[in-house]
């Protein structure tokens, strides 16, 4: 599977760890690809292999089997300094940069580019003042990182990788630690970045609601060691996702994009709404009260129909909050 | 796409603290060479280094045999240890590394003491004997560095290497104390007297080779800052910036290894200025980057080495207060302050 635009593609990879005359396989016969312009969220749950594949593909790690191809030749034909202009990574880790200027940090980028003593050029100053501009983080430019918020922090990260200028940007759970509002925001300009600077972004997360929205393609680490990969609308219509959490107390519903908990349905009711928002609440108050929606409205034990949120009728006595709909259900149910 | 640069305004902290440590280097160093036993007007002094004529033959003696050659000695040990001190801290992520912590001052003790004790030796008797103990000042550092770089190959912490610095260290000083046990009254005398440090054995015949080693090793410090710099992201990411990390950390140990050995060898083992000066030096300037913080580093060492050379000097009597007896006043306070205030101290955040 050749890609005009394919600058990273594993031929029967096999990635775990090695340990004297032990290996453990993680994850086996893989055959990825990444693709300029593309961002692609690895989604699997913690000790499915995320990092171990990551490190493995960023040349931190020897693959078991197969091999990892950069630009058509072998990853372990590049040297370390070749390797540092093609993929840049960031982590999670731990920094003792708080004394660096978020523009100090940044430069740090340049690295791989700079002389002797790291001087910057002409040249250099202007990408590591494009690359803050492009984070959206110029203001803080000659903050200290110390002083950043967790979420200014990762995007001066994010802001030092892109200063490396490598095709290839690989990101180890980048909004782990992070609100929900930076995390919308830091994985929107990943996005645009992808978009607009033609980068290949791999990023491993666990926030599948974002990752769904903004994802071009999903890298699906199944239980199985193995991985399903496609475009991500294609993986869900399919119902793909799902196989992220088989054997788990959690099914994955489409209509919201995401996770929720399997809940044993005791009984169901029939629902009529024509509000589609206050429907999806309704229904998200009766199952976690056990109640599941008839298909097919002889099943029902009761009957509720909602106009709007202070006119819910329930058996036909109507009620004028969620919460006095349930006063009502809850006794039925026992 | 955006074009141009960002508008950084210019950063006046760093060079009104490197002037203030460049200005109080240059009084420290006066008031050392006027300081002592015996009063010489600050006329006189300067004649003396200048080479014109001097009132009493005895003051130009004094200031060209005793207090020129100190403070130049404190100056350049003060330099050297504070850097040896930064190469290591950044090196193995931990503020408290110091070349006395990683085992590497006790393994010159040890070249020392062998030399001393066993083969009977007590520095500057001759300049035979002063190559002697220098080399086993250099072999017992070269020792320590030894070790910690074979572990190092296959202990990836650097905690864990720290660790094994000191437990290094431990054993170092049993078999010291072991050398102590079984050496004659004299030579036990002249050890303990050489492990008080002191920057006044240094004569100034010795100088130029003391100041020639160190000043090479400082030299070579700086081919390390751009490694050094990235080394603050943690070696993860100084690996993806095309870091060689074995390398840049054998260079590193190799180079902090040759400093603290040859100033153990001239001075005794000095404590607490490898660990302190570069807190003081970051603290100071607010800065981690090595571009700036090595240079200020080499600066501050040589003034808080001044300084105490300064106060080691009894106005008025002809007696020198150890130099270790003086570091650790100083670094102690500096050290609790650090503890105390880490959550708002930059480089720990």
């Amino acid at each position: 599977m050749s890609h005009p635009s394919n600058i990273l593609s594993t031929s029967r990879l096999a990635v775990g760890y090695r340990n004297g005359n032990n290996t453990t396989t993680v994850l086996s016969n893989l055959d990825l690809s990444l693709r300029k312009g593309e961002l692609v969220c690895l989604l699997g749950a913690n000790g499915a292999g995320k990092s171990t594949l990551l490190r493995t593909l960023s040349g931190v790690q020897q693959p078991l089997e197969g091999s990892v191809h950069i630009d058509g030749k072998d990853l372990n034909s590049y040297s370390k300094k070749q390797i540092s202009r093609l993929i840049s990574i960031v982590y999670t880790d731990r920094t003792l940069a708080g004394a660096l200027t978020v523009y100090e940090l940044v430069s740090l980028g340049r690295h791989p580019y700079t002389g002797f003593l790291g001087r910057l050029d002409d040249e250099d100053h202007r990408i590591v003042s494009e690359s803050i501009i492009a984070m959206g983080i110029s203001h803080k430019a000659q903050d200290y990182v110390a002083n950043l918020s967790d979420g200014e922090r990762q995007k001066a990260m994010i802001a030092r990788a892109l200063a490396q200028e490598a095709p290839i940007i690989i990101l180890d759970e980048p909004t782990a630690f992070l609100d929900v509002a930076s995390r919308v925001e830091t994985m929107q300009q990943l996005q645009s970045l992808a978009l607009e600077k033609n980068k290949a972004i791999l990023l491993s997360s666990h926030d599948i609601n974002q990752s769904l929205a903004l994802a071009s393609r999903l890298w699906l680490l199944r239980n199985d060691h193995t991985i399903i990969e496609g475009v991500t609308e294609d993986l869900v219509l399919a119902g793909k996702i799902d196989s992220l959490f088989e054997n788990r107390q959690v099914t994955f519903n489409p209509l919201i994009g995401d996770f929720m908990a399997s809940h044993n349905t005791i009984a169901v009711a029939s629902l009529q709404c024509d509000d589609p928002i206050l429907r999806q609440w309704i229904t998200n108050a009766l199952q976690r009260n056990g109640i599941g929606i008839a298909t097919n409205p002889k099943d029902a034990f009761i009957a509720i129909k909602a106009n709007t949120p202070s006119s819910i009728i329930v058996n036909n006595i109507e009620h004028t909050s969620i919460e006095s709909m349930l006063t009502i259900i809850h006794p039925l149910l026992k | 796409m955006m074009q141009g640069r960002l508008h950084l305004e210019h950063n006046k902290r760093q060079p009104i603290t490197i002037w203030s440590l460049a200005i109080a280097l240059v009084i420290l160093f006066v008031a050392c060479l006027i300081n002592g036993s015996v009063d010489i007007p600050l006329s006189q002094v300067i004649n003396a280094i200048v080479g014109s004529s001097v009132e009493k033959e005895t003051w130009r003696v004094i200031v060209m045999e005793t207090r020129l050659p100190m403070a130049c000695t404190a100056m350049l040990a003060g330099a050297a240890l504070a850097v040896s001190g930064l190469l290591l801290q950044t090196t193995f992520d931990n503020p408290l590394a110091g070349p006395s912590i990683l085992g590497i001052s006790t393994g010159s003790s040890l070249g020392v003491a062998i030399v001393m004790l066993a083969l009977g030796g007590s520095i500057g008797a001759t300049f035979s004997t002063y190559l002697s103990v220098l080399t086993g000042a250099l072999i017992g550092a070269g020792a320590v560095m030894l070790v910690l770089l074979i572990f190092s190959a296959f202990v990836k912490s650097s905690i864990m290497l720290l660790i094994i610095g000191i437990m290094v260290s431990y054993l170092a000083s049993s078999a010291i104390s072991l050398l102590n046990f079984f050496s004659t009254q004299e030579g036990v005398h002249s050890f303990v007297i050489w492990g008080l440090g002191n920057f006044s054995g240094v004569t100034l015949d010795r100088l130029p080779l003391f100041a020639i080693l160190s000043i090479i090793a400082i030299a070579a410090s700086f081919t390390l800052v751009k490694p050094l710099n990235a080394l603050l992201l943690g070696s993860r990411y100084a690996e993806n910036l095309g870091i060689n990390l074995r390398a840049t950390r054998n260079k590193l140990l190799l180079i902090s290894g040759v400093l603290t050995a040859v100033v153990t060898a001239f001075c005794g083992p000095i404590g607490f200025l490898g660990l302190i000066v570069p807190h003081i030096a970051r603290l100071a300037l607010r800065t981690s980057n090595h571009i700036i913080l090595l240079p200020a580093t080499a600066l501050c060492g040589a003034v808080v080495a001044l300084l105490c050379t300064y106060i080691s000097v009894l106005p008025g009597s002809s007696g020198v207060i150890p130099i270790n007896a003086i570091t650790p006043a100083i670094g102690v306070p500096i050290i609790i302050y650090i503890i105390l205030n880490r959550k708002r101290i930059l480089y720990f955040n």
